[in-house]
């Protein structure tokens, strides 16, 4: 498992424990990874997240076209495997996961452990830090050790 | 008979807090009777996912598959029926409960069950 924000890592890794998720991957809603378990290669983070969020948003459009509320969730189930994604709220914004499960657990445990999840991370927010402006010289460090933190090089 | 009527006959027994139909492959609830306090889909992921492991158990044991599941603790029970056509019934129970007139209820009703 890696993360960005270190108060990420204590509900990813119970949620990881008990839903017994293959890959699980956190985004704000623009689709910026803010943790991930299970991945290898890099650039299929970013893809699956890009791709996650644009699903989550067309959904939203779906509904809203449809004149339905908003849906928070997605099921693809497959007989090999089965995603998961949803949104959800944090005191850092909205916050997007994307959950690959196989047949060793089941989408109502994936879905009672990520509600779980969600409820844990809102308790564990620190107080947002005042924004600060971003300098050029600082943000390929930041960038950098964004990266470092997500895939460990 | 709808489903809703099969779980009636459970939760009109004393003692039973909530009765439900589940899938047990998805471990989602298909129909649901429960008081106050019980969260349905938190019992229907857990039952079917602890059913699943029981069937998993009996079939590695070379045993026929089980047809009923009972957990008992400290303030109140769990009992889970297969149904023939592989859905999983469902009863919550406080701890005086009459088991046995659960598990017969619970067994009718999982015959019944579609």
């Amino acid at each position: 498992m890696r993360t960005i924000e270190p108060w990420v890592e204590a509900p990813l890794g119970a949620f990881l424990t008990e839903s017994a998720a293959r890959v699980t991957l956190l985004m704000t809603a623009s689709g910026q990874v803010v943790a991930q378990h299970g991945f290898t290669r890099s650039l299929d983070v970013m893809a699956a997240a890009a791709l996650g969020a644009g699903i989550l948003a067309a959904t939203f459009e779906l509904a809203k076209v449809m004149g339905a509320p908003p849906l928070d969730s997605v099921v693809h189930q497959g007989t090999e495997l089965g995603i998961y994604l949803a949104a959800f709220d944090t005191p850092r914004g909205r916050w997007i996961g994307l959950v690959v499960f196989g047949p060793e657990t089941s989408i109502g445990l994936v879905q009672l452990f990520f509600g779980r999840l969600a409820l844990d991370l809102a308790h564990s927010a620190p107080v947002a830090e005042p924004p600060r402006q971003l300098l050029a010289e600082d943000f390929e460090g930041e960038l950098n050790a964004s990266l470092r933190a997500l895939f460990g090089r | 008979m709808s489903l809703a009527t099969e779980l009636d006959a459970l939760t009109r027994i004393a003692g039973v807090r909530g009765a439900l139909i589940v899938s047990p492959d998805d471990g989602l609830v298909i129909e649901e009777s429960l008081m106050e306090g019980i969260d349905g889909r938190a019992v229907a992921a857990l039952v079917a996912s602890l059913a699943g492991r029981m069937r998993g158990l009996t079939l590695a044991l070379d045993h026929p598959p089980p047809v009923l599941l009972h957990l008992e603790a400290a303030a109140g029970g769990i009992l889970a029926a297969f149904a023939p056509s592989g859905l999983l019934v469902i009863a919550v129970t406080t701890a005086g409960v009459n088991a046995g007139q659960v598990r017969l209820e619970l067994l009718d009703a999982a015959e019944r069950a579609a």
